[in-house]
């Protein structure tokens, strides 16, 4: 079986993210990028079910710019068989697009599985593997936590409010990865070295046949208030007394 | 854990491995390949930085000299080399308390301090910029990885590094994700680690490196990063000064320069032969801020990024032997920083040109590695390098010995007048770690609060440097003598520790009544002042996992 993985370019995790002056966006000058979390660990997922057997042949896509180059090498490193990259320049998309761009991949590649992370921590839509179902009309199973393949279903614990629910899909499927479906592996040195010989082949969307039309348009973003510093309180009588004239919560 | 045995590691074998992505090791790597190129002979070169990626562990001004850079790369506009703000002005003050500055006037600055000509950049840019061009010459460049061990051959010669295994966990056991650390073979090693690598020191003890040479001295220096008012940047300014808020036998001194895109960076640097234990680099930072002279580029603006580094400026008297049998020493961690001018950027590039030139001159004549290639110093002699830091030899002594006026004037007169060749040297063998005078003949520091506008406490400034560890794993900072910390740290020196690190990873804090000494480690920015300052000499910096540390972007 051939899995099909999705991995994004993101504003690496340990990074304050700033505002632009203007409010236009997020100010993404110097600043540090990597491998979306929760992508790596789609990743991850996919090569245990490789190495279970299960799986043949990884493939992973990341859409962007040049960069997204990078993270695909990552994936390659990891272990990934070989990557493509769709060159979509500076365009803006929104999830739409993407999973449009991701659906003609899975037509071309006919894989039995398609992971993707459940949301890519810049954005934080939580809305590609959906859509990208809906698209190849498979069916799908988000917030995966343990993903296991018997025969040709795969069987998915989800995690949901107050608990965890198992799903049986048939395959070919989509999964999105939550946090605790695994702990992604060290990239291995050697593995960074050969990662640089394996395939990697450049689309782009006119290429695949899509027309990105973002139908978003970005109006501001504000970083969060900032917090008033906190105070440290002499005594009790005097913790009380400020809840109730400063704080005004009792 | 068991200790892993180096026959259970898989290993690589390059012909030339170099330790640390800064302008030392990167300048080596990419003339390496020039070279090579040149001749038409095959070469393999890698370098390991410990940081998670090229230019993360970089902090430092910068106004640099571009040197070095022209005689690698004279085509670097062309390339795109990130430097893009040449100085376009450049300010000298004393300042005498909190309020008075005084400009110095340009015909009395030491020559060497001049700065027209130079460029204002960003070290940590220059350096992943120096990582593009190595790779597309070929060069491997594996970030994340740090040079854990020196890897020995049979007969003592370097033969490489071993990096730090990862998924290891706090106990010292083998975690699940457990991935043993690589051999890295070489013919030759090229050790760049910057101001007190980690494995320099333990090949200075090994090889007696720096038996012939004065004591190394230090200076720790901490650095922001702010957007200010457009209106208030002035591109290519360039300020320097000492003076307030450092007084009572404690040194240093101040920049503040322009750079691009309405920023300016801002720093101080202490010198670590400081003698009042209560002194506190981070505080006297903070509150320098609120110096008018200061202030008025600051106000209004807002901090991006904090971060701290110790710089090595001993100099030319200071400097060690700088070759052993298998590898050689670059910039920083041999001391090549010309304190004269405070730049350690284009002294440490040219030192990683001559490591190359001399690795490939023995490589090309079939040596196959392990030898100790004494060429090298022979190299140093004949180049600019030595040149320039020998005429600059007694500008730190002369600090040191005669303080910030006669010392001054002193260097004034040998740099200016006599252009460093007034023939007398000075000697300062004072090592900074005994320096300090127990607490009963010091004065405490009160440091004013904070105001969360100028000036930051420590915690939400280590933020700001993007600093993460890998939580479950050894601490990296070891101490020989566990008790020593409370017992005569605490006692003499009322633990200068929580003081002198910039990032607030030691504590002395309170339980059950009892005095516990608490260590960070996940918060240490790898400046390396623990393992200088500290009085008894009882820490040693290691290490961490590759890719944990500090996250600088442009610093
Ligand atoms: C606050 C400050 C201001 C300065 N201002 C100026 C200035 O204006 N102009 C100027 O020219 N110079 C300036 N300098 C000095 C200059 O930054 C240094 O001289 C220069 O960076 C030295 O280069 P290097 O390559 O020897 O070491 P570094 O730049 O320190 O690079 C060493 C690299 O090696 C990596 N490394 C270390 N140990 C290991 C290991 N064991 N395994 C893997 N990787 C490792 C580090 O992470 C780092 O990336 C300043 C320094 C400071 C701290
Ligand atoms: S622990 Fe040591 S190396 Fe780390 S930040 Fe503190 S003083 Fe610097």
């Amino acid at each position: 079986m051939k899995i099909v993985v999705a991995v994004k370019r993101v504003i690496d995790y340990n990074v304050k993210v700033r505002v632009k002056a203007d409010n236009s966006n997020v100010d993404l000058n110097n600043v540090k990028m990597s491998i979306n979390p929760f992508c790596e660990i789609a990743v991850e997922e996919a090569l245990r079910l490789r190495e279970a057997g299960v799986a043949s042949e990884i493939v992973v896509v990341s859409i962007g710019p040049k960069q997204a180059q990078d993270v695909i090498r990552t994936a390659l490193a990891m272990g990934a068989d070989r990557g493509i990259w769709i060159d979509s320049a500076d365009a803006e998309m929104n999830a739409l697009d993407i999973a449009c761009l991701l659906g003609r991949v899975v037509e071309a590649e006919q894989p039995g599985l398609v992971l993707l992370g459940k949301q890519a921590i810049d954005s934080d839509n939580n809305q590609t593997a959906q859509m990208l179902a809906a698209l190849c009309d498979f069916p799908q199973a988000t917030f995966a936590s343990a993903v296991t393949v018997e025969g040709d279903q795969v069987v998915v614990t989800r995690e949901i409010d107050g608990g965890l629910q198992t799903l049986a899909l048939d395959l070919p499927a989509v999964i999105s990865t939550d946090l605790r479906l695994n702990e992604p592996r060290y990239v291995k040195l050697p593995e960074i070295m050969k990662a640089k010989k394996k395939p990697l082949t450049t689309t782009t969307p006119e290429q695949l046949g899509v027309h990105l039309e973002n139908t978003l348009s970005l109006l501001r973003v504000e970083p969060p208030a900032e917090r008033s510093p906190g105070i440290r309180v002499e005594s009790v009588d005097q913790l009380i007394e400020n809840l109730k004239h400063q704080a005004k919560v009792l | 854990m068991e200790k892993v045995e180096n026959s259970e590691r898989d290993a690589m074998a390059f012909d030339v491995v170099i330790v640390g992505a800064g302008p030392a090791g990167l300048s080596a790597a990419c003339r390496l390949m020039q070279l090579a190129q040149a001749a038409g002979q095959e070469l393999s070169v890698c370098v390991v930085e410990k940081g998670s990626e090229v230019g993360a562990h970089i902090l430092s001004g910068a106004v640099i000299e571009s040197r070095a850079l022209d005689e690698l790369f004279p085509d670097w506009r062309e390339r795109g080399a990130p430097l893009k703000v040449a100085v376009s002005r450049d300010e000298l003050y004393l300042l005498r308390n909190e309020q008075k500055a005084v400009r110095i006037p340009q015909a009395l600055i030491p020559a060497t301090m001049h700065n027209s000509g130079n460029h204002v950049v960003s070290l940590g840019n220059l350096c992943r910029w120096l990582a593009e061009q190595a790779e597309s010459l070929g060069v491997e460049v594996f970030p994340g990885f740090s040079a854990h061990q020196l890897l020995l051959n049979a007969d003592g010669s370097v033969g490489g590094i071993i990096t730090g295994d990862m998924g290891v966990g706090a106990d010292g056991r083998a975690l699940d994700s457990f991935t043993p650390g690589l051999i890295l073979r070489a013919g030759y090693t090229l050790f760049a680690e910057g101001c007190r690598g980690h494995l320099g020191r333990q090949l200075y003890r090994r090889f007696g490196l720096d038996a012939d040479s004065d004591a190394q001295h230090y200076g720790l220096g901490l650095k922001e990063l702010w957007d200010i008012k457009p209106e208030r940047h002035q591109p290519g300014l360039v300020i320097h000064g000492s003076g307030w808020p450092l007084g009572d036998g404690a040194s240093g001194g101040f920049f503040l320069y322009h750079t691009e895109n309405h920023q300016v960076v801002v720093g101080l640097i202490v010198d670590l032969n400081y003698r009042n234990p209560y002194l506190s680099p981070y505080d006297e930072f903070q509150r320098l801020k609120h110096h008018p002279l200061l202030a008025q580029y600051l106000e209004g603006g807002k901090r991006v990024v904090y971060g701290a580094r110790a710089i090595a400026k001993g100099g030319f008297n200071a400097l060690p032997k700088m070759h052993f049998p298998g590898g050689l020493l670059l910039g920083c961690n041999a001391g090549t920083l010309n304190f004269a001018k405070i730049k350690g950027t284009h002294t440490a590039m040219k030192s990683g040109l001559l490591a190359a030139e001399t690795v490939f001159a023995a490589m090309a004549a079939g040596d196959e590695g392990g030898r100790d290639l004494a060429d090298y110093a022979r190299r140093f002699r004949d180049s600019w390098l030595h040149e320039e830091l020998r005429a600059a030899r007694n500008f730190g002594p002369a600090l040191h010995r005669f303080g910030p006026f006669a010392g001054g004037a002193f260097n004034f007169i040998d740099q200016n007048l006599f252009k460093g060749r007034l023939p007398l040297t000075l000697h300062d063998n004072h090592p900074d770690h005994a320096s300090l005078r127990p607490t009963r003949e010091c004065t405490p520091i009160n440091y004013p609060k904070p105001d969360g506008r100028l000036s930051f406490d420590k915690l939400s400034s280590v933020f700001l440097s993007g600093t993460n560890h890998a939580e479950n794993q050894p601490c990296h900072l070891q101490l020989h003598d566990p008790s020593l910390p409370l017992g005569s740290n605490l006692l003499l020196y009322a633990e200068p520790a929580q003081r002198y690190c910039p990032a607030g990873v030691y504590e002395i804090v309170e339980e059950n009544g009892e005095p516990r000494f608490r260590v960070n480690a996940q918060n240490c920015v790898h400046c390396k002042t623990c393992d200088i300052k500290d009085p008894a000499q009882n820490i040693t910096w290691v290490t961490p996992e590759g890719g944990g540390g500090p996250n600088y972007p442009n610093m």
